[in-house]
């Protein structure tokens, strides 16, 4: 066992328990994007973060990631914790303002409006996904491509995964999308709220191979629908 | 190339070898590495031999073609030995003069390199004040070695000390030697490499230890690795060599990065003649310690200069950085422990042997022992490799060595440590060059690439290349690595289009500060360093653009017009020039610049040798 101290008081854990774990036993609540029970740790969305060491050798890292270690003194809640992860939250309002996850946890944090140039962007890149496909279904269909801006998941070279199963977990985890697709309600249906913008069947030639779980893919289906509508119009 | 089968015999080896030296037959020395080659070193060489032979020199004149000697300046340049004259930006119909010169034992005083300052010329090599300030232990010996030949190392000492190390057979020893000569790591964190090594030697592990040579060097204007290898391909392997016998490591890697298609072609020459000359493989020199090299290269990531990153590049995978602990040391390639160093780190310990660690040590100040090699480009006149012991001011660097600046303008700054350094401005030049006195001043040693910047540069274009550079880079795995860095480019390019305002200016400090904090690897905690040095030692500059709207430097196209003072004459070469043909006005009349039509390239500014175009 270890024993360390999470906001003075004193715990101890197994080793091998990661920091936000040993936290949220005690009850301290540390928010997360990127972070779910049964999928490794990844650290990407940096919403954990918690503060460690003392003096100038404090530092922040992610509690998702980090693991607990003997006599480490850990603070959840300083300013400077608090102070990183508005501005996190403040990022991720300005790229994917949509995501009623991330309206909520701006919200909880008092983050009430972002001062950057307002994007309109559909991923946070969390990994979910990724780790989900790959280590809950065992599939690995999609992944990770590029670095920097041009970094983005889907399968390879954006063909057809033949590894998927249209499981539909990616879309499950995902903490970007608040839109679900309905598959068998077309009048509700959002085909693309995560993936694909366009409705594939728009541009048959051009979109007919993108990954969406359903299949036939709804977009086909609404614009049958649509079309269904007009000749009973007529 | 026989195998030499016992350590006894390859030391009666390199004793016939070094016996073979004839000092006193002159050898003309080409740098030949990429640098020598991009400025015409290939024409020279072909031009030198076909000269040689029609003069029928090549029984009195040796000719050896190495790598990079530092002066990147004057390349490419002749070194004639054991005279050591040297003949800088050498034309090639002057060869045949040349080569008749050595000859009869003269020089060319005509062809040497002259003194900007006093226009007196100078013979020797170590004369010329670019090296005689130095103290080259690493960058020497490039002249010496070709690096395709084993046996041209062999003969300089090569290999000697590992082998005397093989035979003492005392791990224990060398680990102490490492530790006492205090050498720390030179890819830029400066952990000591001797207190490393001891860990590793330490770990028991079945399946095998592991040493890297980290050669993935991507700082941009940064290229001491790249000369190292290319220049002196053993001296790495020989180091490796010994590394390997004082942790016990049985595999050794070189991460190359793909870019330095010289440096990789060297090393794989290098590898097949130590393996033909048995100093690397299996039972080395018969004795019962193995050990062998592999060489990766990298497809161009920058992060992946990061361990953790540069790891899991070599098992195959993506190149993302992830969270320390667990080190390298515990955890690295495959699981196995692993050591990285950098190449400039592994270039020191055969010299650390040689020397002996006390003498190493005596170099340098207290806690930065050793020499470092800085590449000194920019707004400076002698551009090269220089190295330096540590402690050096910048002051010294820049002037004794550099030559103070080219041009007219004066130096404003020197950016150090490559994209995740800061900027130094002149009243902090005369800080030594070491580890800590870089950190505190809000930079970083990092591998060593030193950028001079003069009057002419804009501090805020400068932060926004190495942002633009990073946001480029970042792997992307942090999200406030890869946004943050997006914003901060974002921010500051508003501010070079006359866009800033104050409250944008502390967004900007807010945002560097958390980006350093929450980020996992060393690219994301350093990289809001360029951001905030600048806005720590410029804030007059980012207030001239936020708050009147004007680029002192003439660098930032949105805030400066173009104009055309009283010196003008009326060449009308400016008039030519103007793609736009915004110029207007006769010969030997004042011209003028339709600011409508202006699209501010500059070309007038570059074309005009009055200083008749002003910027403001």
């Amino acid at each position: 066992m270890i024993n360390l101290k999470i906001n003075g008081l004193t715990t101890s854990v197994e080793k091998g328990t990661s920091l936000l774990e040993a936290a949220r036993f005690l009850g301290f609540p540390i928010p997360t994007l990127c972070h779910m029970d049964g999928l490794k740790p990844y650290g990407a969305c940096r919403l954990c973060v918690v503060e460690i060491g003392e003096g100038s050798k404090a530092k922040l890292v992610t509690s998702c990631t980090y693991h607990a270690e003997e006599g480490l003194k850990v603070r959840t809640a300083t300013e400077r914790v608090v102070r990183a992860r508005r501005m996190i939250l403040e990022l991720l309002l300005a790229s994917t303002p949509q995501s009623k996850i991330i309206q909520d946890l701006a919200s909880e944090h008092h983050v009430m409006q972002q001062r950057f140039r307002q994007e309109h962007e559909d991923c946070i890149l969390c990994g979910l996904c990724v780790r989900m496909c790959k280590e809950q279904m065992a599939a690995g269909a999609i992944g990770f491509r590029g670095r920097g801006t041009e970094r983005s998941i889907g399968t390879p070279f954006d063909v057809k995964s033949e590894d998927c199963r249209l499981c539909g977990g990616c879309i499950y985890v995902c903490p970007a999308c608040q839109l679900r697709c309905t598959y068998n309600n077309p009048d509700q249906a959002i085909c693309g709220g995560c993936a694909n913008l366009a409705a594939p069947c728009i541009e048959e030639l051009k979109y007919n191979d993108l990954m969406c779980y359903m299949k036939p893919c709804v977009a086909c289906e609404i614009v049958e629908y649509e079309k269904e509508k007009q000749i009973k119009i007529k | 190339m026989r195998k030499q089968n016992s350590i006894v015999e390859f030391q009666d080896f390199q004793d016939l070898l070094i016996s073979d030296i004839s000092p006193d037959i002159p050898t003309i020395i080409i740098s030949s590495g990429t640098c020598g080659q991009a400025s015409g070193a290939g024409s020279l060489i072909r031009v030198v031999k076909r000269e040689l032979i029609a003069q029928q020199q090549t029984q009195n004149i040796r000719l050896r073609i190495t790598g990079c000697h530092g002066f990147c300046e004057m390349e490419p340049s002749l070194l004639i030995m054991p005279r050591g004259t040297f003949y800088p930006k050498v034309k090639l119909k002057k060869v045949p003069m040349i080569i008749s010169a050595i000859a009869n034992n003269e020089t060319i005083s005509e062809l040497l390199w002259s003194d900007p300052k006093n226009g007196g010329s100078i013979e020797k090599q170590v004369d010329i004040p670019f090296f005689k300030y130095q103290s080259r232990t690493i960058l020497s010996r490039n002249e010496k070695t070709d690096p395709i030949r084993i046996f041209s190392y062999v003969r300089h000492g090569g290999y000697k000390q590992f082998v005397r190390l093989l035979e003492k057979g005392d791990h224990d020893y060398i680990l102490e030697e490492v530790k006492k000569s205090g050498i720390r790591g030179r890819g830029g964190a400066g952990f000591p490499a001797g207190v490393k090594w001891e860990m590793l030697a330490a770990k028991k592990n079945t399946n095998g230890k592991f040493l890297v040579c980290n050669a993935d060097e991507g700082d941009p204007g940064a290229y001491m690795d790249r000369s190292v290898l290319e220049g002196n391909p053993h001296s790495i392997i020989e180091a490796m060599l010994i590394g390997a016998l004082a942790t016990g490591a049985t595999q050794g890697v070189f991460y190359v990065r793909q870019e330095y298609p010289l440096a990789i072609k060297h090393l794989l020459i290098a590898l097949r003649q130590a393996r033909e000359l048995g100093v690397l493989g299996e039972n080395i020199l018969d004795t019962d310690f193995s050990f062998d090299l592999d060489l990766v290269k990298g497809a161009g990531a920058f992060v992946c200069g990061e361990e953790t990153a540069l790891i899991k590049s070599i098992e195959g995978k993506m190149g993302e950085p992830r969270q320390r602990p667990p080190y390298p040391i515990e955890m690295g390639i495959n699981g196995s422990p692993t050591v990285i160093n950098n190449v400039e780190t592994w270039a020191n310990i055969p010299i650390i042997f040689e020397l002996g660690a006390e003498n190493f040590a005596k170099v340098g100040t207290k806690g930065n022992s050793g020499t470092k090699i800085f590449s000194l480009v920019g707004k400076i006149r002698n551009t090269g490799l220089v190295e330096v012991p540590m402690g050096m001011t910048i002051e010294e660097i820049i002037h004794a060595i550099g030559g103070g600046a080219v041009g007219s303008k004066s130096i404003k700054a020197v950016q150090t440590g490559g994209p995740s350094g800061g900027c130094i401005p002149t009243s902090l030049f005369n800080l030594p060059i070491d580890y800590d006195s870089l950190s505190q001043a809000g930079s970083i040693m990092g591998s060593g690439g030193m950028i001079v910047m003069d009057e002419n540069s804009c501090m805020i274009d400068v932060a926004k290349y190495f942002m633009n550079f990073l946001k480029d880079e970042s792997c992307g795995k942090c999200y406030t690595c890869r946004k943050g860095t997006q914003r901060m480019y974002e921010i500051l390019d508003d501010f070079s289009n006359g866009l800033g305002t104050p409250e944008k200016l502390e967004l900007l400090i807010e945002l560097a500060v958390v980006v350093r904090d929450t980020t996992m690897c060393g690219l994301g905690q350093t990289a809001s360093n360029p951001v905030l040095s600048t806005i720590r030692y410029f804030p007059d500059e980012y207030n001239a653009h936020i708050e009147s709207k004007m680029c002192p430097g003439g660098v930032c196209k949105e805030l400066i017009t173009y104009s055309i003072n009283d010196n003008c004459n009326g060449c009308q070469v400016c008039v030519r020039a103007c793609p736009e043909e915004a110029i207007t006005g006769k010969k030997k009349e004042m011209h003028l610049i339709d600011l409508d039509k202006c699209i501010k390239c500059g070309s007038c500014v570059s074309v005009c040798q009055f200083d008749a175009v002003e910027t403001a």
